[in-house]
């Protein structure tokens, strides 16, 4: 009798809880699908680490990442091996600089570049979907016939090009990979876009005499936000690995300034040396950078991108 | 089929001449002059050498003879840099380099791709199926600049089979290492496209159909499932193209092949505006043909497309 009661306690409580779960709003159903995923949470605290470690690095470093040890130049091969004691936790390079405080600054400009180019592609991407979608006919398909011809353009070539003419600067980076970058989000807010513009909220906001352009920004464009946050994720490890290829070309990011791709670079030229660390750190660096974006990337669309399940 | 090939050259062509002015009016903002220099030149010299690469002319002429040039005898002028030489003559040196480890590239990553996306699919969560997915994420993770250091370490370094760049006039064991390097992650995309593309086909009421007549599974594969299964992959195969011409670069430039992508680094060095126009609208063109012929090719394997 009492293992009875007791159950019936539990049904009671179990409809108690019911009603309480009932409230879930769209996002607390993401977060939840989200936290489901072990390889999006494991991405998501990798992800966390190596921003930490962009952000925080630089106070465990001994050295500065310009500071040259005239001592260990061109010696590094034996005198600047990684190790504890001297300090030079990932080895020293070919210059004499600390190893560890140049990964440390090229992840976080990798990052700054990855993210910064992915709000410029974003912005742009889902104005441009939305307004080419929203107001559809003759306008749409001009619209997206341009993006579909500048997306059968080589743009490495272009942003090469560009850099050369207007210097090779950081900022020109970021300019010209968000410009290139957006085209992918036009397309894919321009579809989302025309699956929501026909929603009755839209009808409403039209029968009260609301602008086209004020619907687009008030209740279009938040309700892309879902997929946007998706793409957006996607686009920051697609930007790194563009940068690093410049960068791995001597074209994109400068000294003293450094990004992995360009730390890469310089040690795939050093392996001759027996100089490995200087590939492999920057290296595995980035390979987790990527993997991990890529994970946290495709947890959020599997919790967010209704059609993808 | 005729209208259809048409309407789609006359999207290219102005496609074409978009990319064209784009780089001219890039050029034309550009600060200072290609013969800028820290120790001016005479007047006299200067106006001389602005004279014999026609840029003492107002934009507008510059950019109608350069288009004029380029359309009617193929003549992308002078090279800035190499003064005795042509921007054909550098194209007619590195093209074939990159044309060469190109084809192979192309040819390995669709046939290996194919073929491994098929057999897994058709031997589908067995250890071949396993086998094939893990070695399509694990690739499609490397690009090719990172590739190229790790195949130097691996087969040049270490193994010490294959030499670590150079050309030699397209020896094979200067080939192998850039086509790996090059092909590898486009395979693994098309063995993915091709695995799931394959496992829909598979699935589908035709097949069942030929089976349960009878037709050998040989026989079903080559003839019915494969046709369709390959609609995916083919309009993959344009942003392919892409990705391999642009990848092409880092290849010339990893292992010193001498291809186009190395002369175009070295131009974007040395600030030379005419080897680095002549080959960013070869690269347009090419792309643009490529892609046109892929279209056609879809248009023509799959009935269901309106032309």
């Amino acid at each position: 009798m009492a293992m009875m009661g007791n159950s019936d306690v539990d049904l009671i409580n179990d409809a108690a809880h019911l009603a309480e779960v009932r409230g879930r709003s769209l996002w607390q159903d993401a977060w939840a699908r989200f936290f489901r995923n072990k390889a999006a949470v494991a991405g998501l605290i990798v992800l966390i680490a190596v921003t930490l470690f962009a952000i925080f690095g630089s106070y465990f470093a001994k050295y500065e990442p310009d500071f040259v040890d005239f001592s260990l130049m061109g010696a590094n091969a034996y005198r600047g091996v990684p190790s504890i004691e001297t300090g030079h936790y990932f080895g020293v390079d070919q210059d004499g600089r600390d190893l560890f405080a140049r990964v440390v600054q090229g992840t976080g400009i990798s990052l700054l570049v990855g993210v910064i180019g992915a709000i410029v592609a974003v912005f742009l991407g889902t104005l441009y979907g939305a307004v080419a979608g929203y107001l559809g006919g003759r306008v749409d398909s001009i619209m997206m016939r341009i993006v579909d011809i500048l997306l059968s353009i080589p743009f490495m070539f272009v942003l090469i090009l560009m850099l050369v003419i207007f210097g090779r600067s950081l900022l020109m980076l970021f300019i010209g990979i968000g410009l290139i970058s957006w085209l992918n989000m036009a397309r894919i807010a321009r579809g989302q876009t025309l699956t929501i513009k026909n929603k009755e909220f839209v009808e409403a906001a039209i029968a009260t005499g609301v602008s086209p352009f004020t619907i687009i920004l008030r209740h279009i464009v938040p309700n892309l936000a879902g997929i946007v946050i998706v793409y957006a994720t996607l686009l920051v490890p697609e930007i790194i690995l563009f940068e690093s290829f410049v960068s791995y070309l001597g074209l994109g990011v400068q000294e003293p300034n450094t990004s992995l791709g360009a730390l890469i670079n310089l040690g795939a030229r050093q392996m001759n040396n027996g100089t490995l660390w200087m590939l492999l750190y920057p290296l595995a660096f980035f390979l987790i950078t990527l993997f991990a974006f890529f994970f946290v990337g495709d947890g959020l669309r599997d919790a967010l991108d209704p059609k993808d399940r | 089929m005729f209208s259809f090939i048409v309407k789609r050259l006359a999207i290219a062509v102005p496609t074409l001449l978009i990319l064209v002015i784009f780089s001219f009016v890039l050029m034309f903002a550009a600060p200072g002059g290609p013969f800028d220099s820290e120790r001016p030149l005479p007047p006299e010299v200067m106006a001389n050498v602005l004279e014999r690469y026609g840029l003492d002319q107002p934009y507008w002429k510059q950019m109608f003879d350069y288009v004029k040039n380029v359309v009617l005898h193929f003549d992308f002028g002078p090279s800035f840099q190499y003064r005795d030489r042509t921007v054909n003559d550098v194209i007619a040196q590195g093209f074939p380099v990159t044309l060469t480890y190109g084809a192979w590239s192309a040819l390995v990553a669709v046939i290996v791709g194919v073929s491994l996306g098929v057999a897994a699919a058709i031997r589908q969560n067995t250890w071949l199926d396993y086998f094939a997915v893990g070695i399509t994420i694990g690739a499609q993770a490397l690009p090719n600049f990172v590739m190229a250091p790790i195949l130097v370490l691996i087969f040049t370094l270490w193994l010490g089979w294959l030499p670590g760049g150079g050309w030699n006039g397209g020896q094979w064991d200067h080939v192998i290492m850039p086509v790996i390097a090059l092909s590898t992650s486009y395979m693994a995309s098309i063995a993915r496209i091709t695995r799931s593309s394959m496992l829909e086909v598979m699935n589908s009421n035709f097949i069942r159909t030929a089976l349960a007549k009878g037709l050998p599974m040989r026989r079903v594969i080559w003839r019915h499932a494969l046709k369709p299964a390959m609609l995916p992959v083919i309009s993959y195969l344009g942003p392919a193209m892409v990705g391999m011409i642009t990848g092409s670069v880092v290849v010339d430039v990893a292992f010193s092949t001498g291809g186009i992508g190395q002369f175009f680094v070295n131009s974007a060095f040395n600030r030379d505006y005419a080897v680095i126009m002549g080959i960013t609208i070869l690269v347009g063109a090419l792309t643009i043909l490529f892609n046109l012929l892929v279209d056609i090719l879809y248009a023509w394997i799959d009935p269901k497309i309106r032309y």
